[in-house]
């Protein structure tokens, strides 16, 4: 019983998540095949085939797959997962996954299975529906199975692997679209959907200045990411690719610390598997301190700057 | 230019679901129902489309139970021009949609599909992309802006890192985001006159589709609720507590 990642990059670094979808392959417990269609991708290739686990790996290189647009690695996806005799195809639950999976499913005539948070056997897993108040067993009995992985339901697998390479044929180039720009924000912090901790502002703070006043330096002392509520996203503090929540990233770090937040459904769906939580909220019927194992009720204007003196005092 | 919009009918998102005791499914009787709110930005980003001058018409189509209608008659009172209901008692999975709005998509011939990039009950975000690899049309998902050319559209995307523009050729595949727009909220004049719209029923099973579910849902449950737990007296004690107690910093 064989499966197929995707790999997710942009043709110079594997991203993380894939990591954890290597990891939810392993489950199936047969030989784990992992594809990196890019162009001038060598680096990642590389990185691939030290991770642990991996048997092989698949390089595609063409001009066509420089861009991650999902006509062209769709088609390409569906001629490999057809003519290797694979029992699933995995992608991390992240954009770039959750755009292809469906598509390659369509394809290739089978059901595709969204935000996979536990491989119980092959052909049975669970997943999370209404925002995450419910989790429901599905079970398949389809030749093949395209799953997207959330990645924060399991661990990156590790390195030290050997992967034979395999050099494989490009599909062709559909022509169909092109990516004309891109506006990536830009941060030396650890990336949100990966970091140990992760500290998160809402409306509370007010303005993107106070937000940046605020919680920047916290996060600095902490090494932290920066997340935010989908209120301060709308208020416009910050862009939306900081958004935690239900229709955001989904984020599980060590510790999560929300400050001004008040705990809408749909935030805490994007952050309740944290394994510390920490509210920082002047009303105390907010109900992110229902979820809170530490919960502070004062002024965040106080509150935040004391916190972040007080680790500089170590 | 027609567009065409699929809505679902979904349990209404202020709505706190509960697991039926036998665990098949979700508590359905007596809930609030509506239009599923990103299929609600993909009505408004195409009406305004018509009312930019860049569409002619505006078709909403539901694939479910004839309470759809209900739904349709929502996308109407907004500004869509007609409906098509897909009628089906089945249970309809996310596959089986993209076919039956596929048979739909190839009587109207629409230039451009808007959807919305998940429903709010099954989260399952599949439908449109599958749609647009059963047309063989470009998708463009996750849209936060649409901008319609000659002969293609120009989507920009909201991806994990940031923002994307992707430029796609006529007919594409758009699925909104929650920044798309902000839908308007029907006005009663408008209500009345959505009643009067065209609201044509087709049954599934007459348009030739396999519509069998390929899943089995066996098991729903609600996760264990997390504990919540102290509150501390201040900074210090938040601190310590990190510290010696929870070991994360």
């Amino acid at each position: 019983m064989k499966t197929l990642v995707i790999a997710e990059h942009d043709n110079s670094r594997l991203a993380t998540a894939s990591l954890s979808a290597v990891t939810a392959a392993a489950r199936f417990g047969g030989e784990i095949d992992v594809l990196v269609a890019g162009h001038a991708c060598e680096a990642v290739v590389a990185q691939v085939q030290a991770v642990a686990g991996v048997s092989r790996v698949l390089k595609v290189d063409a001009p066509h797959y420089a861009e991650p647009l999902a006509e062209n690695l769709a088609v390409l996806v569906q001629r490999i997962a057809g003519e290797g005799g694979y029992r699933a195809v995995l992608v991390a639950a992240s954009s770039f996954g959750k755009n292809l999976a469906p598509r390659v499913a369509a394809l290739l005539d089978v059901a595709a299975v969204s935000e996979v948070v536990a491989v119980v056997s092959p052909g049975r897993y669970e997943r999370p529906i209404y925002a995450g108040n419910v989790t429901v067993a599905v079970e398949s009995d389809q030749a093949l199975d395209v799953l997207t992985v959330r990645a924060t339901a399991f661990d990156a697998a590790g390195c030290g692997g050997t992967a034979m390479l395999e050099t494989l044929a490009a599909g062709p180039d559909l022509a169909l679209s092109r990516v004309v720009g891109r506006e990536l924000s830009k941060s030396e912090r650890p990336e949100l959907g990966a970091a140990a901790i992760v500290v998160s502002g809402g409306r509370g703070l007010g303005s993107g200045e106070n937000y940046q006043r605020l919680l920047e330096p916290l996060a600095d002392k902490l090494g932290a990411a920066l997340g935010a509520s989908r209120a301060a996203v709308d208020a416009g503090f910050v862009p939306n690719d900081y958004q935690v929540g239900q229709t955001g990233k989904i984020v599980a770090p060590g510790l999560y610390v929300a400050v001004g937040i008040s705990g809408a459904i749909q935030h805490l769906a994007g952050m309740k598997d944290s394994r510390v939580i920490v509210a920082i909220n002047k009303d105390p019927d907010a109900p992110i301190f229902q979820v809170a194992d530490y919960g502070l009720v004062a002024d965040l204007f106080e509150a935040v700057p004391a916190l972040t003196s007080s680790l500089s005092a170590g | 230019m027609k567009i065409l919009v699929p809505v679902k009918r979904v349990v209404d998102y202020n709505v706190k679901v509960r697991v039926k005791s036998d665990q098949s499914g979700v508590e359905l009787a007596g809930v609030k129902m509506s239009i599923n709110p990103f299929d609600e930005i993909a009505v408004e980003e195409a009406v305004r489309l018509k009312e930019a001058g860049v569409a002619t018409e505006v078709v909403a189509v539901s694939c479910g139970t004839s309470a759809c209608q209900e739904t349709l008659r929502s996308a109407l009172a907004m500004g869509a021009d007609r409906a098509i209901l897909v009628e089906s008692d089945a249970e309809l999975q996310p596959l089986a949609v993209a076919k039956l709005l596929k048979a739909v998509a190839d009587r109207e011939q629409p230039q451009m599909v808007i959807c919305g990039k998940q429903a709010i009950d099954d989260d399952a975000n599949q439908t449109g992309q599958m749609l647009a690899a059963l047309m063989g049309w470009p998708q463009a998902t996750f849209a936060s802006k649409v901008a319609v050319g000659e002969g293609v559209v120009a989507v920009t995307r909201e991806i994990d890192g940031g923002l994307e523009t992707v430029e796609l050729k006529l007919p594409a595949l758009v699925t909104a985001d929650l920044r798309l727009n902000e839908p308007r909220y029907a006005t009663l004049p408008n209500i009345m006159k959505a009643k009067k719209k065209p609201l044509d029923v087709l049954a599934a099973a007459g348009l030739g589709v396999d519509i069998t579910p390929r899943l089995r849902h066996v098991r729903h449950a609600e996760p264990a609720a997390r504990k919540g737990g102290i509150k501390v007296a201040d900074v210090a004690e938040l601190v310590n507590k990190l510290r010696n107690e929870a070991k994360v910093i």
